[in-house]
């Protein structure tokens, strides 16, 4: 809770500075070294469509404005429109997996790219 | 006049946590500091708890954050007053507010962690080398936060009205227990910065958590279930006014009032993370990822909102009366009336502190969020620009006094309407900076003059459509939120015409603009910037390692 979780082999830190601890200097990890390898389109085509869901269809009356068909008294534009609250934490919590699972892999691809920076022994 | 007895029970246990959360708040300055550190003598310790906070705190400080008081108030009051239209987009606004901020956030957290951002402001001009577009951001951002916070003050006094608190004669005995409140908040904001809101969040989430729950089971059985709770409030809506001849308020939107609905759904949650403090609340997590875990996570507060709107119509069943102590009706007073008719007094008193407390949490991180952007939009980018963090520090600590200062001034000498007016302004103005935060975070096309002129021309459409919707009760102005499209009768939300408006500005000037060759200003992001997490060197550790020197308060955003 407190952020004292072990990071993933893949997360652990890049040593701040290089060389402080007696290890080769590396002078060249710069500003525009990549973070992350070049991404595959499809996780985050996934992700924007089902974020995109979340976002238009909550914001269309036309398909909820009625009374009926209630539901325990609760006329359905108002449960209707609850019912969205909990749907859209499902779409934002799989498009979270979908878009972390990538951008994991494209972080330990660029990190693999930068061994020879960083003294090898990361991955 | 209206007299009412004072509720002992209740008070007293509302004085009882207040007591507690003030405590909390002294002691969060030594939570969680950072061994190497000495006190809290940077902005990145003081105004953003040292950026580690993890999924959990956040998750509280955000809901504690973006929930405020005047909401738990406001919403339910709307409900009661006027119906579905002006209450219950609030559910659509903050279903649709987490998916948007889980595309755009996590890109703003990324490029202020690497180069040390604290406000959106440092980040427009960063990616722009426009100090007057940051000054812009940082102005409308400073500007619209001020009555947001007065309006926590609202809150808190419809809660101590219905305690019984204050007369209608005495005016300075009215306001000293919102006084003595605010200067408490002040002072434990000054000596623990953002620690201080984080920890009272948890303890205040969880109060209205209980209450609301409660209340939504309990209340309900005690009317005869939400058939007649809903039967109710169709009566009162369908109800045709005296005053304007039309029907009191809306039961279920009719197609007339679509694009109402929805614009004014769609145009709060986009303009709800250009405010300074969701903004600080973002920047003060562990990581890149810790926004996206809470965009799945903090819609639970949604359906506590939701839930808290319905207590709107379950006052208009249970027949509450909301009468202000000058005698007049004030709808504000719905929900704390409805909590201390229905339940017993130990428990009214938990339900209104937690309002009382849910005013505290968010004025804190308001007034941290517009000191830090004075301090580095305006202090350090135009008076400056060699501070060093120490002094920064110093300087927002004293600005943070003084916004709150500002706000108290606000709701005591001036009528609260002009509050509530201001806050209505503050939301169509904060619209105006997404343009340049939100596509600066995807591109640099834009030109930074073309923005400029496109924020200042929805600034002034907005100000003025508002100004121009007249109440047809009061003839006031400054009536609502919702105006015409000009030159149609498709009524929408005023901020959302006029981000359009600023957007097609800043689209048509930026062509012109680069068909004239202007020069563009440097920017200091770089592509690497917007994907780095928090294991990725800040942009001041790797220019030490290859230059051996940081310039000092880190670089500046605008060479």
């Amino acid at each position: 809770m407190s952020g004292q979780e072990t990071p993933a082999p893949d997360q652990r830190p890049i040593p701040a500075v290089p060389g402080a601890d007696g290890g080769p200097r590396r002078d060249s990890l710069t500003r525009d070294t990549p973070t992350r390898g070049p991404a595959r389109p499809l996780p985050y085509v996934i992700a924007g469509i089902l974020l995109a869901a979340a976002i238009v269809l909550p914001l269309l009356p036309q398909l909820y404005s009625f009374d009926a068909p209630r539901l325990g008294g609760m006329p359905f534009f108002y449960w209707y429109q609850l019912l969205w609250v909990p749907i859209s934490a499902i779409l934002s919590g799989f498009s979270y997996w979908l878009v972390t699972t990538e951008d994991r892999r494209r972080r330990r691809e660029a990190r693999a790219a930068n061994v020879g920076l960083e003294g090898g022994d990361r991955l | 006049m209206n007299t009412r007895s004072i509720d002992w029970v209740a008070l007293i246990i509302v004085i009882l946590l207040f007591v507690i959360v003030a405590v909390m708040g002294f002691m969060a300055a030594r939570w969680r500091r950072s061994t190497e550190v000495e006190g809290l003598h940077t902005l990145d310790e003081w105004g953003l708890g040292g950026r580690g906070f993890g999924t959990w705190i956040t998750w509280f400080l955000l809901g504690g954050d973006l929930y405020t008081a005047y909401t738990f108030v406001a919403v339910p009051a709307a409900m009661w007053a006027t119906g579905a239209v002006s209450g219950f987009f609030a559910v659509p606004y903050t279903v649709v507010l987490y998916p948007i901020i889980f595309i755009i956030m996590s890109r703003l957290w990324s490029v202020s962690h690497r180069h040390g951002y604290v406000t959106a402001a440092d980040f427009v001009g960063g990616r722009y080398g426009s100090r007057w577009l940051s000054l812009a951001v940082a102005v409308t951002g400073i500007v619209a936060t001020m009555p947001y916070i007065a309006l926590q003050l609202v809150g808190i006094k419809a809660v101590l009205t219905v305690l019984g608190l204050g007369s209608s004669q005495n005016a300075f005995l009215t306001d000293l227990p919102l006084i003595i409140a605010f200067v408490v908040l002040a002072a434990y904001t000054y000596t623990s910065g953002l620690r201080a809101p984080a920890m009272i969040a948890v303890v205040k989430d969880l109060l209205i958590y209980l209450a609301v729950i409660v209340a939504v089971i309990y209340l309900p059985i005690k009317f005869g279930g939400w058939d007649a709770i809903f039967g109710a409030a169709q009566t009162k809506m369908s109800a045709i006014s005296p005053a304007t001849g039309k029907a009191a308020g809306v039961f279920i939107p009719s197609p007339g009032n679509y694009s109402a609905y929805w614009t004014l759904a769609l145009g709060s949650a986009m303009a709800l993370f250009m405010y300074p403090h969701s903004v600080t609340g973002v920047l003060a997590s562990k990581g890149r990822n810790t926004i996206r875990r809470n965009a799945a996570v903090l819609p639970l507060y949604s359906l506590m909102l939701g839930f808290l709107a319905l207590l709107g119509f379950v006052a208009i069943k249970a027949g509450t009366k909301p009468i202000d102590l000058d005698g007049s009706v004030n709808p504000q007073l719905v929900v704390p009336q409805l909590f201390i008719d229905h339940f017993p007094s130990w428990f009214a008193g938990i339900a209104l502190a937690a309002i009382a407390i849910g005013a505290l949490v968010p004025a804190a991180i308001m007034s941290i969020a517009a000191a830090n952007m004075f301090t580095r939009n305006i202090y350090r980018d135009f008076f400056r620009p060699d501070v060093n963090p120490r002094t920064e520090a110093n300087v927002s600590k004293i600005v943070s006094l003084l916004v709150k200062v500002g706000a108290l001034v606000f709701v005591i000498a001036m009528d609260q309407s002009t509050a509530i007016n201001m806050q209505l302004l503050g939301g169509i103005w904060i619209l105006q900076t997404f343009p340049a935060v939100v596509a600066g975070l995807y591109t640099r096309w834009f030109d930074r003059w073309a923005l400029l002129i496109g924020w200042a021309v929805g600034i002034v459409f907005g100000t003025v459509s508002a100004y121009n919707v007249v109440n047809p009760a009061t003839h006031a102005h400054f009536g609502g939120s919702v105006a015409n499209v000009p030159g149609t009768n498709v009524s929408v939300y005023i901020a959302i015409s006029a981000f359009v408006l600023n957007l097609l500005v800043a689209v048509v000037l930026t062509l012109v603009f680069r068909a004239f060759k202007l020069p563009q200003g440097a920017d200091m992001t770089r592509p690497s910037d917007y994907g780095a997490d928090e294991t990725d060197p800040r942009v001041a550790q790797i220019e030490e390692r290859l230059h051996g020197f940081v310039e000092p308060g880190g670089p500046s955003p605008v060479p």
